[in-house]
């Protein structure tokens, strides 16, 4: 299949590929998909106090529109807000890298893993208050 | 030599033309272009003798007795139709079960799956982590309504050779009729229908360096003389085994690619086998966790494939990356059913290795400057993507991947 241009440019030039660390109140982590179904993404996000996110890394196993979409995503993440971080859609993905309709599923991945790491900080959030 | 891209190393989707040939079939589309069937001129008589000698190189290049046991066809998907549905409809008296394992083409499996709707019987083998078919179960599945076992030669994508020779011979002592998709293996590896006690045989011309669309059947004629119920009806050419038209400019290349064969094959496959295992020792030198899917070894695997899955990979993530490479991948990324390589999930591959998985085709043209400078891109390539795999870092870290609920999507 024929890759878009923006695809094969964020595949091989990914942004904001690395791990922040797990551990710290900070950093919300989402790690979706499965091996055996070809594609797992990890997102983190690193939220300042006023609950803006400053920094995000990803890693991806799968094909290059998984990880053109979780690169991308990292891109839009950081400066936002959580509550704008969470108005991301699989439809804005799919439209700014021309996905074509067999590869959506890697945009839905993407939008999943947004969802889980803003989940996982806000987790840790309210478990630091209650204890 | 300077380099030239994209390399290529998909031999087993379809080779190059050598130039031999193109050659050869050249001026049968210009001043030589009569139909075969006419009988009443020159150029109805050059082109029948044209197809003649064709007929006979590619007898000569499977062992054939005759020049006549070779149906011509469209190619290696009619010749696995024409086989067993013309052997299913004539024979269908005589029985209703075929035998057939789980690694064939679509071409054979879909076929089946065909007669399968019109009431006969066919069991699947198993051909278990090696990729290769037990005689042992072949006997065992044969009932007294078996008409028919069809075991491919070699498979399209891990390149494992089946036990052709002792299938024969049990097909022989149980009066069975015994086909062979040998499109992959013809002119890579042994292969002689005599001696190998085969009795119906499909090759193509695209998969030994000749011209697309134009295939046989081999289809023998003594002991025993097998009979089939053609399946396209017409002018009753090729005995009446299949009509229509001769593609004799295809028909002529096709018989140059098995005369070239015929005398450089053996040389070919050493050249070729040495090129793949420098191929592999290199990949295998600089990266962990790579596995060869299928058994390895000479006589068990072609000598042009390699099929390997680089764990933590995803493989149509590498095919990008190495785009100057054209090779294929088990991976569901690159089908379009999303499902992983069937051939790897019968050989028992887990799905998280299927989808790392990279088949190289090498072949003639393939040289040994190509074979380095491929095994650099993919050794970097693979660096890089474990680096961006999440699943490689965890590995690394000593997390257990198995031991984490993925949530399937």
């Amino acid at each position: 299949m024929a890759y878009s241009e923006k695809v094969i440019e964020h595949a091989e030039n990914p942004r904001n590929v690395g791990t922040l660390d797990k551990e710290d109140p900070n950093v919300g982590t989402g790690l979706v998909g499965a091996p055996a179904c070809g594609d797992v993404m990890r997102l983190q996000i690193k939220v300042s106090d006023a609950g803006v996110i400053e920094d995000a890394k990803f890693k991806t196993f799968g094909c290059g529109s998984a990880i053109a979409s979780s690169s991308l995503a990292t891109e839009w993440l950081k400066g936002r807000t959580l509550e704008e971080a969470a108005t991301i859609r699989n439809t804005d993905i799919v439209k700014e890298l021309n996905l074509p309709p067999v590869k959506i599923h890697c945009s839905v991945l993407a939008e999943d893993a947004i969802k889980s790491a803003i989940e996982d900080f806000r987790k840790k959030q309210s478990a630091k208050r209650s204890s | 030599m300077s380099l030239k891209f994209p390399i290529y190393m998909d031999n087993h989707s379809t080779s190059p033309m050598d130039p031999r040939v193109l050659e050869t079939m050249l001026p049968y589309f210009t001043e030589h272009f009569g139909n075969a069937a006419s009988r009443s001129h020159k150029f109805g008589w050059t082109a029948e003798e044209a197809v003649n000698y064709a007929r006979e190189q590619v007898a000569t290049l499977i062992g054939a007795d005759r020049p006549e046991e070779i149906v011509f066809t469209s190619g290696a998907s009619e010749s696995n139709n024409l086989a067993l549905k013309g052997v299913a409809e004539f024979y269908r008296d005589k029985g209703n079960h075929i035998i057939t394992t789980k690694i064939e083409h679509k071409a054979v499996l879909d076929t089946c799956k065909r007669l399968e709707k019109q009431g006969f019987e066919v069991t699947y083998l198993d051909v278990g982590v090696e990729g290769i078919v037990s005689l042992d179960d072949v006997r065992a599945a044969m009932t007294d309504k078996t008409i028919l076992v069809s075991v491919m030669l070699a498979n399209n994508e891990v390149g494992t050779i089946q036990p052709i020779g002792a299938i024969g011979a049990l097909c022989k002592e149980r009066g069975v009729i015994f086909h062979t998709d040998a499109v992959q293996g013809v002119g890579k590896t042994e292969f002689n229908v005599n001696a190998m006690g085969v009795d119906l045989a499909s090759i193509t011309a695209h998969k030994m360096y000749g011209p697309k669309g134009v295939g046989a059947l081999y289809v023998r004629r003594a002991r025993p003389r097998v009979r089939l119920t053609a399946q396209i009806d017409g002018g009753g050419h090729e005995r009446g085994n299949r009509s229509g038209t001769l593609n004799v400019p295809g028909i002529v290349g096709f018989g140059k690619a098995c005369e070239i064969l015929t005398k450089e094959w053996r040389d070919e496959a050493r050249y070729v086998a040495s090129q793949r295992d420098r191929l592999k020792e290199k990949l295998f030198a600089e990266l962990d966790e790579c596995h060869i899917n299928g058994a390895w070894g000479e006589g068990r695997r072609l000598p042009n494939n390699l099929n390997v899955s680089f764990s933590y990979v995803e493989g149509e993530g590498l095919m990008m990356a190495i785009k100057d490479v054209a090779v294929s991948s088990g991976s569901a990324c690159t089908s379009s059913s999303l499902e992983p390589s069937y051939v790897l999930r019968a050989l028992g591959v887990e799905e998280e290795l299927a989808h790392t998985s990279i088949r190289f085709g090498l072949g003639r043209f393939t040289t040994e400057e190509e074979v380095d400078f491929v095994a650099r891109l993919v050794i970097d390539k693979v660096k890089k993507l474990r680096d961006l795999s999440p699943l490689y870092e965890m590995a690394k870290e000593g997390v257990n991947l198995k031991d984490i609920v993925w949530a399937a999507h």
